[in-house]
């Protein structure tokens, strides 16, 4: 593969290289699997035509980053990121400002780039569900996913806080506009753990990762799991058992961004306005069910109808959504984090 | 007289140039273990005592005391160890006597398929486990469509996968040494255990099993300092639910700003095993271990 895409890089720069005097290079950091073949397809593998040699890379997230910043060894240009770690990472100055009169963000949704990060696909936390255990009745609300008695069978959930809490109170009975509210101190995050705890008799397994989740419905180690709308997707093209569903669903964005010192950033920063335009981002659809972040993508016929409508941030689904509240995330993560490994160990 | 306080001089002379010879040999070893071990080791220790603010704290230990999550992983990381290493003792023992008492060329080929899974890596192990234990697996569906059981079994994402996968992946690291030490005691001691009128039960636990109790301490010893770092078998065969220190450190690196809080843990840890070897090293004779025989 990564020969593969090296070979494609050559190939590109060669080609490019008679139209494009300058030759500008960056090194990509992405989360592998299914999710960085989608972006190297709808993005990276365009832009060499623009001129650019892209040098595809994974990582482990924003520790990498902050070895590379912190012993002055940084390799990568650009780093793929969850909304919530790039924002932590860029308020502890690991990452460069982005230039937004270099990136063209005029027809972004408003809260889907940052200082730090620019968005680069929007997807969702849903909950899903084995169709042969459930039929097409499956549940419709996380007090579905809860509710033992109506829905018994084994349950997988994240082994880690980011969109962990928020399903808890919903499934308490909070309203999804007070969730972050009532989440905003100690008492209301135990809240939220000790409804976890409730559940916790029927999680057989606290995932880590988006490959686990397809991994654990596709093999049906357990009948219901919370993850990533693009992942289960992907596994029911593969044969899978498996559905979800948008309502009370968390909306989420990954975003790219800089490490502090990247050895190429004014390419870097062309590299990313290059694979923000519209023309790139309606492309992402078609490998993976993430939607765009600039609006306009939706404007270039490139995105049928269809495929728009199941996409998380077509207009229909997003307002059945809770948007993830990054103020919260930078505030609160440490504190509910440590909160909720006690949970997790006893 | 003269002559020998002359010699006696030389000899001493001797001894002198002899000790610098030796120091100047082993000096490249001391000086890798200075740079490799040492000084991380040290420098280990100093981050643990930097806080977030960067500044001397003793924040990183006071998290371990206040949290309890910290004391329940390394109740679990030490129970897994004992467990694994207990375990690893009560099959590793027995097939190795077994390998030690067969023909030359069968014990070779034995010793070949216990060395085999080395050959693979760890990670295509442990996931092959998974494949093995999972509720729809090939145990469980051979099991149940044997009729030996009619519910699937929980053999994963647990306590019980990760012992298992854990022991399949040490048993060499007991099962060789110990398997050294068989080989090494003398067929005639047994024959005179026997002569002298002990019955062969008595024979193996008066002289067999004394003599073979070094390779065992050694792969004991072996075996448990290296499943209490171990990473990818608890958290692929654990399901998120057996967490090790190893994981904790991960985490910890992930969650907060500073090395510090990942390096506290690693030092606790550190400091926790030299304690166990030291109480060891009062029953037992770790010179003897180290030298694997007699």
């Amino acid at each position: 593969m990564k020969h593969c895409t090296a070979t494609i890089a050559i190939a590109a720069a060669l080609a490019a290289g008679a139209a494009h005097a300058e030759n500008r290079e960056v090194t990509v950091a992405s989360w592998g699997g299914s999710f960085q073949e989608a972006q190297s397809k709808a993005l990276f593998e365009p832009a060499e035509k623009a001129g650019f040699t892209v040098k595809q890379e994974t990582y482990g997230g924003m520790s990498d980053v902050r070895l590379q910043v912190s012993t002055g060894q940084v390799s990568l240009d650009i780093v793929a990121s969850g909304s919530g770690s790039a924002a932590r990472a860029g308020a502890e100055g690991l990452l460069e400002k982005l230039d937004y009169s270099v990136i063209d963000v005029s027809s972004f949704y408003p809260n889907l780039y940052s200082d730090y990060c620019v968005g680069g696909d929007v997807f969702s936390t849903v909950y899903a569900w084995n169709t042969d255990t459930y039929g097409e009745n499956g549940p419709q609300s996380w007090a579905d996913f809860w509710d033992v008695e109506k829905f018994p069978g084994k349950r997988a959930y994240r082994d880690k806080v980011a969109g962990a809490l928020e399903p808890a109170l919903m499934a308490d009975g909070v309203a999804p506009e007070d969730v972050y509210e009532v989440l905003s101190s100690e008492e209301g995050i135990e809240r939220a753990l000790n409804k976890i705890r409730e559940l916790k008799p029927h999680i057989d397994v606290f995932w880590s990762s988006g490959a686990q989740q397809a991994q654990l419905m596709k093999d049906g180690e357990v009948d219901m799991t919370t993850g990533w709308n693009g992942r289960f997707d992907n596994a029911a093209k593969d044969g899978a058992k498996v559905d979800y569903s948008f309502n009370q669903a968390l909306l989420d964005y990954d975003c790219f961004a800089i490490p502090k010192g990247a050895p190429n950033k004014d390419a870097a920063m062309a590299f990313l306005a290059e694979i923000s335009k519209p023309e790139y981002q309606d492309d992402l659809p078609k490998y993976i069910t993430y939607g765009p972040t600039n609006k306009a993508a939706y404007d270039t016929g490139e995105i049928s109808a269809e495929v728009a409508s199941g996409l998380p941030s077509s207009p229909e689904n997003a307002a059945m959504q809770l948007p993830i509240n990054l103020e919260w995330y930078a505030e609160w993560e440490q504190v509910a984090a440590e909160m909720y490994q006690e949970m997790l160990t006893e | 007289m003269a002559a020998l306080g002359m010699n006696a001089d030389g000899l001493r002379r001797d001894e002198r140039l002899e000790r610098l010879r030796l120091f100047g040999l082993s000096s490249p070893a001391l000086l890798l273990i200075l740079v490799v071990l040492v000084i991380p080791v040290g420098w280990l220790f100093y981050v643990s005592f930097i806080g977030a603010n960067g500044q001397f704290s003793l924040e990183n230990y006071e998290r371990m005391i206040n949290r309890s999550s910290y004391r329940r992983i390394f109740f679990t990381t030490f129970q897994v160890s004992f467990l694994t290493t207990g375990l690893c003792i009560l099959i590793g023992y027995p097939l190795a006597y077994f390998i030690s008492q067969l023909p030359a060329k069968l014990a070779n080929l034995c010793l070949i398929t216990v060395l085999l899974p080395f050959w693979t890596s760890l990670l295509v192990r442990t996931y092959a486990w998974l494949v093995l234990l999972q509720k729809q697996g090939l145990v469980n569906s051979w099991g149940m469509s044997l009729g030996l059981w009619d519910e699937p079994i929980k053999m994963v994402h647990n306590m019980t996968g990760t012992l298992i996968g854990m022991v399949h992946i040490m048993l060499p690291f007991l099962i060789l040494p110990v398997y050294g030490a068989m080989k090494a005691v003398d067929a005639d001691f047994m024959k005179a255990a026997a002569n002298l009128g002990a019955s062969p039960r008595k024979a193996f636990w008066t002289v067999f099993f004394p003599l073979t109790t070094p390779g065992l301490f050694a792969g004991a010893l072996m075996v448990f300092i290296l499943c209490l770092g171990f990473f990818v078998t608890p958290a692929v065969l654990g399901g998120g639910k057996v967490i090790m220190v190893s994981m904790k450190i991960v985490s910890n690196i992930e969650l907060f700003v500073n090395w510090g809080a990942a390096s506290a843990l690693g030092v606790v840890l550190l400091v926790a095993t030299v304690a166990i070897l030291w109480v060891a090293s009062r029953f037992l004779n770790l010179d003897q271990i180290a030298g694997g025989g007699h």
